[in-house]
């Protein structure tokens, strides 16, 4: 008979919910049910039609590579994923420093963009192995930098484009407050960027796994998963070299989707005005 | 205290230079009683909402004086001398509705047991007790808008500045929330500046409705309601809507508004609120 909002029913949703809640069955089971089909269509191609595993080994043979090499693989996997992970972290610090200095000094933000622009358009691996002569051979330093640039660039990119959303009727409430410079950054200006800082860190996470591996490929140290794949290819081992890729996969997966979970918790009431 | 709660002397404002000059407020003198509830009023752009950044101190006039409580803008807002309010509620969408209401508390260093209190005071005052975990974006507009209040009047200001704080609502909501407001007025004793363009609602709220005139913004007169036969801003009630005081002011207003033949052959202004 009331009209009046229930405060009761209102409150009860209080509760931040994140909006993976919300997928629906059919959103996950489809693409599942496409794997299964290619796996089977790849398994029956490949012994009707006799292909040699150099070309392409079946996925049968490749699990077997897998099961049996499991403790490899996940060493492989934990060396470049520990590589991906520093770098990561340590390029996500600079992007967001470097972003919020720019946002802060036009200067810096003028210096900054013709050299963010060209670390863009470089393939950040080709630097590889002129860090492994900078750093030594034998150390991961140079994955771990290279990995970290390939990060910071959309790190930096994002953020900055987070920290310029700021609102201007925030920015009047923290004058109107006499807030000092840090208590603006703090309470109004990184909260702003934070969503934007984690999609830019959603982007780089595939980058840092792609880029810590495939820095494998140019030397360094033995261990990590780009070298087991040169190496079992170069023995001709192929479907050992699949099975490590599929770790790979994996990895990159991972990474994407922790990196996807912890943006969502962060935009959460960043909804769309 | 024997100070006047604003102040202002010949001020003027004037945007941008030379050529493309916008004279945004001529010659303004004000003065707003301690405890006095003094309306804005004009098209738009006619400067109302730039005369009150003004006094608050989120811009400087070109020439003239304007005086808080006896101080000088700047110092007044230093001295967090005044509340704010704006027709954006201007909330932190990641801060519950507490941590909203409680940031200038925090901003300037309250201990939390003082904060704690002064939160739950406020939160009933403006009845949200239910939704004190709530975050903005699960609140209709009135109730961030209530929330905003609350906040402007976290550290109990004697001045309260409310830039078209309803604006943004529909009439129902309107109206209650004018009845709550000044209810609120009545119990906190604080003088308002509050910038509106709906006449009713000026002079439901005011003690004095200031009309003002766009190009140049200027006061064109000031109408006293209470002269009307209504009772104080602070000692009404919604009767007041149907008294018959209440339609002569409405009239008064109405008459300075389209009344002056400068007003009716003002190009369209530029709002720059």
């Amino acid at each position: 008979m009331t009209t009046a909002v229930d405060p009761v029913a209102a409150g009860r949703v209080t509760r931040p919910r994140l909006p993976i809640t919300d997928v629906r069955w059919s959103t996950v089971v489809a693409p599942l049910a496409l794997g299964a089909l290619v796996i089977v269509g790849w398994e029956l191609l490949v012994n009707a039609a006799d292909i040699k595993p150099f070309v392409l080994p079946a996925p049968s043979a490749i699990w077997e590579q897998i099961t049996g090499n499991t403790a490899n693989i996940v060493d492989g996997s934990v060396v470049t994923g520990r590589n991906a992970l520093i770098g990561m972290l340590g390029g996500a610090v600079v992007g967001v420093i470097g972003a919020a200095l720019a946002g802060s000094f036009r200067l810096i933000d003028q210096m900054a963009a013709p050299v963010v622009a060209a670390l863009a358009v470089i393939p950040i691996v080709a630097l590889a192995p002129v860090l492994y002569s900078m750093f030594g051979a034998a150390v991961n330093t140079g994955r771990i930098i290279v990995a970290g640039i390939s990060v910071a660039v959309p790190v930096y990119l994002n953020t900055l484009r987070g920290i310029r959303q700021v609102r201007a009727v925030h920015r009047d409430l923290m004058t109107a407050y006499a807030a000092g410079p840090l208590q603006v950054i703090r309470a109004v200006t990184l909260p702003t960027a934070t969503p934007y800082v984690f999609t830019g860190l959603r982007v780089a996470s595939s980058l840092a796994v792609i880029a810590a591996l495939i820095a494998e490929y140019f030397g360094g140290p033995i261990g990590g998963l780009g070298k087991s794949i040169t190496s079992s290819a170069a023995s001709s081992n192929y479907p050992l070299a699949w099975a490590y890729v599929s770790g790979a996969i994996v990895l990159g997966l991972l990474f994407y989707v922790v990196t996807l979970l912890v943006e969502l918790w962060f935009s959460r009431h960043h909804k769309p005005a | 205290m024997a100070d006047p709660a604003i102040s202002v002397t010949g001020v003027d404002r004037i945007f941008g230079k030379s050529r493309k000059q916008v004279v945004a407020l001529k010659d303004v003198d004000l003065t707003v009683a301690a405890g006095e509830f003094v309306s804005l009023i004009g098209p738009s752009g006619c400067g109302k909402s730039t005369l009150l950044r003004l006094v608050a101190d989120l811009d400087t006039p070109t020439t003239g004086d304007i005086r808080v409580f006896g101080k000088v803008a700047r110092q007044a807002r230093l001295d967090q001398d005044y509340g704010i309010a704006f027709q954006q509620a201007g909330l932190l969408p990641w801060r519950t509705v507490a941590g909203n209401i409680e940031l200038p508390l925090k901003l300037h260093g309250a201990d939390a047991a003082v904060r704690k209190n002064r939160v739950a005071e406020l939160i009933e005052l403006v009845g949200l007790t239910d939704f004190a975990k709530s975050h903005p974006d699960q609140l209709s507009g009135g109730m961030q808008q209530r929330v905003a209040i609350a906040r402007a009047l976290a550290e109990s200001p004697k001045l309260l500045l409310m830039d078209e704080p309803f604006g943004a609502l529909d009439e129902i909501t309107r109206e209650r929330m004018q009845n709550e407001l000044v209810k609120i007025c009545a119990e906190t004793g604080a003088a308002v500046l509050f910038v509106t363009h709906s006449i009713p609602e000026a002079v439901f709220l005011s003690d004095r409705v200031v009309v003002m005139s766009p190009r140049p913004g200027r006061i064109t007169g000031i109408v006293d309601v209470r002269a009307d036969g209504l009772a104080g801003a602070h000692d009404r009630t919604e009767r007041a809507r149907d008294e018959e005081g209440f339609f002569h002011a409405v009239a008064e207003v109405r008459s300075l508004l389209h009344g002056t033949p400068e007003t009716a052959t003002a190009a369209r202004g530029v709002d720059n609120r």
